[in-house]
């Protein structure tokens, strides 16, 4: 009882900070509710049990991703979003077409999940279980996933850094 | 006691709502935005699975997910950045011809 | 009473009482700074207010009660409001997963000294210091001024990079501990070896580089001479508190100090054996010690913190952040292969 009313609670405020980040004209609050949706999405988590996987998606996710996009968007001061006319028929078919499809999609799930009901802290998600799976079943992804970080670090400073000007002419002649 | 349809329905409408954002928006930060949203919608459907099956390697999977996205978000961003340089816009209907 | 209600009862207390006394050591430690830095600027600190202008806290509580709350016109206002809110929360969660002494026992309940006691609580208080990156940069945005806007992306570039060394150097005494607990890694450091050094991570598990690092990265998160230049009055007027003023501000200074307290609180519990001392006497006084020895020690880093406050100069930004991706950097990550290769051959 207590896992559904908090489920409901976080699920409910996820959906409203990704409903927000659509409605939102300025993109330093859009940056903001999807802090918020990482945020409940960690609490979300943390019912299923892996606390592990929560404390890292805040660490990871909410303070470090997250805090590189509103760095950006301060940098670059960008302002509000310029809104192109868009077409009055799609959003009277589309609003509703995808309310249907997902209520359709919605359905389906819920008859055909059958019975299996998850339980509050269902995974053993302590960081002892998962640093062994990284370390002996996972080795190769984690090894190869540490190279790619190396090669984005490599092309984001590459990419980001200011263009070199050309040195300045010297009076003399050599 | 929640069933795990509660969990898929979740997913799939923090997925939706970022593809929705990945098509409508304009400015290129938030379609950026859209396609975390939409990742950390999957990465919800990791764990709910792995909880159902008993399987860790959802959780593991997750991390390479969280990795794999912010390596992108970096790149990304950079590149971002490049381009407003030269071209002083952030709006991607104004970034359509190769030549400035 | 069913336990329960015995679990809530004694949370709900603790929450008030910990609460009361980070606030009124909080304003303690500014006063203590004041006080500290004004000796060894030879000259008498706040000393009128009060028998040695102890009530200062009090008086400078009431100045920012009463002082104007100024919200400038170019603002973006929701922003402004929020930002620092965020710093405070987030200063004053942190303090929610340290233990600070044994457990009590109370007719026949156990009550442990500790808000609560988290699997994964040391990575819950490098999250909450994560997210406290955007209390700062938020003010220096929403604040809408130059100087507001430069100290605000150099406040948090700054934490953003230190955050990296600060995990790094606390990997070490996880790998020695073997826990997250911040319970079990004190409980760890309990015991004496070669007869009378206390088998604190500092000796024993061999993390004084670590020790370092973690000092090194503290002061530079909590924006800390040396490393203040985001806040520097000479150089960017006031950073990214420019443009607050009363309440506000002193919102800002709360979440400094407070976080300045966290900081020492961890660097007692993971190096140097948290609440381990000699515990002597009567049962209450068995209770008591244990917490006495923890505050003595976190008073002693307090006391390091202002020290090195009142006696260095600042970092320039970029010997700032090369200090911190150049040369901590490689530390931790060597320390982390050394302690592990140690562990490893100890086992």
């Amino acid at each position: 009882m207590l896992h559904l009313v908090l489920f409901l609670v976080f699920a409910a405020i996820c959906v409203a900070g990704a409903v927000n980040l659509l409605v939102q004209k300025h993109p330093i609050s859009s940056a903001l509710s999807l802090v918020v949706v990482m945020a409940s999405l960690a609490v979300e988590y943390l019912l299923l049990g892996a606390e592990f996987v929560a404390a890292v998606q805040v660490i990871v996710y909410a303070g470090a991703v997250m805090v590189l996009f509103v760095f950006v968007i301060m940098l670059l001061n960008a302002g509000e979003e310029e809104t192109t006319k868009g077409s009055r028929v799609a959003l009277v078919l589309g609003v509703p077409g995808a309310l249907a499809g997902g209520l359709l999609v919605a359905w389906v799930l819920i008859r055909h999940s059958g019975d299996t009901a998850l339980s509050l802290g269902a995974l053993p998600g302590y960081p002892k279980t998962i640093g062994w799976l990284l370390f002996h079943e996972f080795l190769l992804p984690f090894e190869v996933t540490s190279i790619l970080v190396l090669i984005a670090i490599l092309g984001a400073v590459f990419l980001a850094a200011k263009p070199e000007t050309p040195p300045a002419p010297t009076g003399r002649k050599g | 006691m929640v069933p795990i349809s509660y969990y898929l329905i979740l997913s799939g409408i923090l997925f939706a709502c970022g593809v929705i954002g990945f098509l409508i928006k304009r400015n290129i930060i938030t379609i950026f935005m859209s396609i975390e949203l939409m990742l950390n919608g999957v990465n919800l459907s990791f764990v709910a699975f792995a909880a159902q099956w008993g399987h860790l390697s959802g959780q593991i999977f997750v991390f390479f997910v969280m990795v794999v996205a912010a390596a992108e978000t970096a790149v990304g961003l950079a590149i971002i950045i490049a381009v407003f340089r030269t071209r002083e816009t952030l709006n991607v209907d104004q970034v359509n011809l190769l030549k400035l | 009473m069913s336990s329960l209600q015995v679990f809530i009862l004694a949370s709900v207390i603790k929450i008030v009482l910990v609460i009361f006394i980070l606030l009124t050591a909080v304003a303690y430690t500014v006063w203590l700074e004041r006080k500290v830095v004004g000796h060894m600027q030879n000259r008498w600190g706040p000393s009128r207010v009060g028998p040695f202008g102890l009530l200062q806290p009090l008086a400078d509580g009431i100045k920012f009660l009463v002082k104007e709350d100024l919200t400038p016109p170019h603002v973006y206002k929701p922003l402004f409001i929020a930002a620092p809110m965020i710093a405070v929360i987030c200063a004053l969660t942190s303090i929610s997963v340290i233990p600070f002494g044994t457990a009590i026992v109370v007719r026949g309940y156990t009550i442990p000294l500790q808000i609560t006691d988290l699997n994964v609580g040391l990575l819950v208080i490098l999250g909450i210091t994560s997210v406290g990156v955007y209390g700062v940069a938020l003010a220096g945005w929403s604040s809408n001024s130059k100087y507001s806007l430069l100290g605000g992306l150099r406040a948090s570039a700054q934490m953003v990079s230190y955050e990296i060394c600060l995990g790094l150097s606390l990997v070490g005494v996880l790998i020695v501990s073997g826990s997250f607990s911040l319970r079990e890694i004190v409980e760890s450091q309990s015991g004496h070896f070669w007869g009378f050094i206390p088998k604190w991570n500092i000796f024993y598990g061999c993390q004084f580089v670590a020790f370092f690092i973690y000092l090194m990265a503290a002061y530079a998160e909590t924006n800390r001479i040396p490393f203040d230049l985001p806040e520097a009055e000479t150089e960017l007027v006031a950073g990214y508190h420019t443009e607050y003023s009363a309440m506000k501000f002193a919102m800002f200074f709360m979440a400094e100090y407070a976080n300045m307290i966290t900081v020492a609180c961890l660097a007692t519990l993971l190096f140097l054996g948290g609440w381990s001392g000699p515990v002597f006497g009567p049962p209450l006084l068995q209770v008591i010690l244990p917490t006495f020895w923890f505050v003595a020690k976190i008073f002693v880093f307090l006391f390091i913190y202002i020290w090195v406050r009142g006696t260095l100069p600042r970092f320039r930004y970029d010997q700032l952040m090369a200090f911190g991706w150049k040369f901590l950097f490689p530390l931790a990550i060597a320390n982390l292969v050394i302690t592990a290769l140690v562990v490893a051959y100890r086992s």
